[in-house]
């Protein structure tokens, strides 16, 4: 029920971090084996579900055994008929939908935080589906406040619940954070500090939510995604003839404008960017994406102005 | 034969540019395809073998496929009998071996150089093994290989050429001796693997041209003036700390040792930070230079980092024998 100045949401009950979704994004899986060493037999409300969501992938130190586990929670695919030769991560996919959803339904988890690494110089980013999903915002903004030094952005890539495949879709509620950069298969401290901090963080600010705190609303600059590029490629061979450009690199969320370089050749030419609009890159040269035929992500910015948010008072969920 | 001032050693008739010996250190790997691309049919002694290491590992781009193809060199392992079911690495070493040696043979190349990425922040790294003799130049025309010496006489020509070469600003040069094993590499870092990095691939290529163009000088007879480089010789390396039972590892590089490759690291410094937030020191008697400070493969090889001893060598002036073409 709103108000006139603001929101009013339930209380986030069932809370769930997971770690390990891409089994080499390794400050993930360390934290959450960390915080599974740490867990205090307290009071439940405290308490979030921890969730290593590919064990195998993460014991072998890969992304994924036979599919990308983090592509396998949209409504189709968790509904979809399970052949016998089903692939370990739609396997998985359907245990930990079992967990913390069935998404979509009521009993699913109210909140779900699942971490990754990046090799593009992103910093902290929450990726979520949703524009106007309250909580993730505020939640966000609460960082911003908390942690200023540390350079974050809210990415919003514009799926239906229904559409979204990845796993913090399975919640109510909730977004993967991504920090970065960090090369798959190590662990860099700052990196690792960084998402303990922030997680430490976002579950700070669901119990001070759920004790009945009003947040004040305010502007959020979100990032929406609007398409992916990819590598100029060998027509026969279909290997990449470029490399990111050193203009570009590490310069994410910088404003790309038509003409500036993008790509440089192995022979040393230089490649530019031949769009219409000037946009905002992330995910530039990311590892995984080289497989996914995505070199960098173009974005638009947009304000969007948060209602102030609290607890209903009147339900427990 | 060595002259009162200097040393002279038999051209490099034979050379070999190796790339993704590792298949996911990725400006190896373009680099070879784009000089395989570019291969000019001019004069042979121009014209380095290229060779794609590990190929499967580069078209999955994984470091390997069944075991480490950069482990699979020594004498002994190329001499021991092959079974049916060998790794496809030990295989492929065997081959390698047909076209660039037979390793310790006079049938072997002059001269390879393999190309390599780090995640540490090394900058540009020459890696050689040599016996505990190689710095007697003397000795070095009876164990009859000219490796040693030439790789001494690129730093200082590395040093003079580099001076106007904008991309060395990036580079920091290390040579760095593995004592009792023989290979030489050029590791370029950081890189993550599987990632492609410009100003890393821009300074492999750029290196790897100045390389075989101070090889065609020594060929045409240049006397390279003698001089001092600074040698780093592995003395350890260090683990992680890890728990007992999983074998896991129980703390990251500290934030303070981190990308400090070759900053002196002393008794009492910080060295790792555990997941918990506790740091741990350095806690041996010796100050030694770190390198591969978290180096994303030698996780499963036990390897935090590892610890050399700086030493100058004095490498004399060298010159090509005129008399023989090898």
């Amino acid at each position: 029920m709103d108000t006139q100045e603001g929101a009013c949401l339930p209380k986030l009950s069932r809370v769930a971090v997971c770690g390990g979704t891409h089994g080499n994004e390794l400050s993930g899986v360390y934290l959450i084996k960390e915080l599974m060493k740490r867990r205090r037999e307290a009071d439940d409300e405290e308490q979030p579900i921890l969730v290593l969501s590919n064990p195998r992938a993460a014991q072998q130190c890969l992304r994924y055994i036979e599919v990308d586990l983090n592509r396998c929670f949209s409504h189709d695919a968790l509904n979809a008929p399970l052949s016998d030769s089903a692939p370990y991560e739609v396997i998985r996919s359907r245990e930990i939908n079992a967990v913390l959803g069935p998404k979509g339904s009521a009993d699913s988890v109210d909140f779900i935080c699942d971490l990754h690494n990046t090799t593009a110089n992103m910093g902290l980013c929450f990726i979520s589906c949703s524009d106007s999903d309250w909580i993730s915002l505020h939640i966000f903004k609460h960082l911003q406040l908390c942690i200023p030094d540390i350079p974050m952005r809210y990415l919003h890539f514009d799926l239906s619940h229904d559409e979204a495949y990845s796993l913090d879709s399975v919640g109510k509620h909730g977004f993967a954070m991504e920090v970065g950069p960090q090369p798959h298969g190590v662990v860099r401290s700052n990196v690792y500090t960084t998402m303990k901090t922030a997680l430490e963080l976002v579950l700070h600010w669901i119990r001070l939510f759920n004790c009945g705190t009003v947040f004040e609303g305010g502007p959020v600059d979100v990032f929406t995604l609007v398409k992916h590029v990819d590598y100029p490629r060998d027509c026969s061979t279909h290997d990449i003839v470029a490399a990111i450009h050193p203009l570009l690199q590490d310069k994410d969320f910088c404003l790309l404008n038509p003409g500036d370089p993008v790509f440089q050749t192995f022979s040393g030419e230089t490649i530019t960017y031949n769009g219409s609009e000037s946009l905002y890159p992330f995910f530039i040269n990311e590892c995984a994406y080289y497989e996914k035929g995505i070199a960098f992500s173009l974005s638009r910015k947009s304000r969007v102005n948060v209602p102030s948010l609290r607890a209903n008072r009147d339900q427990s969920r």
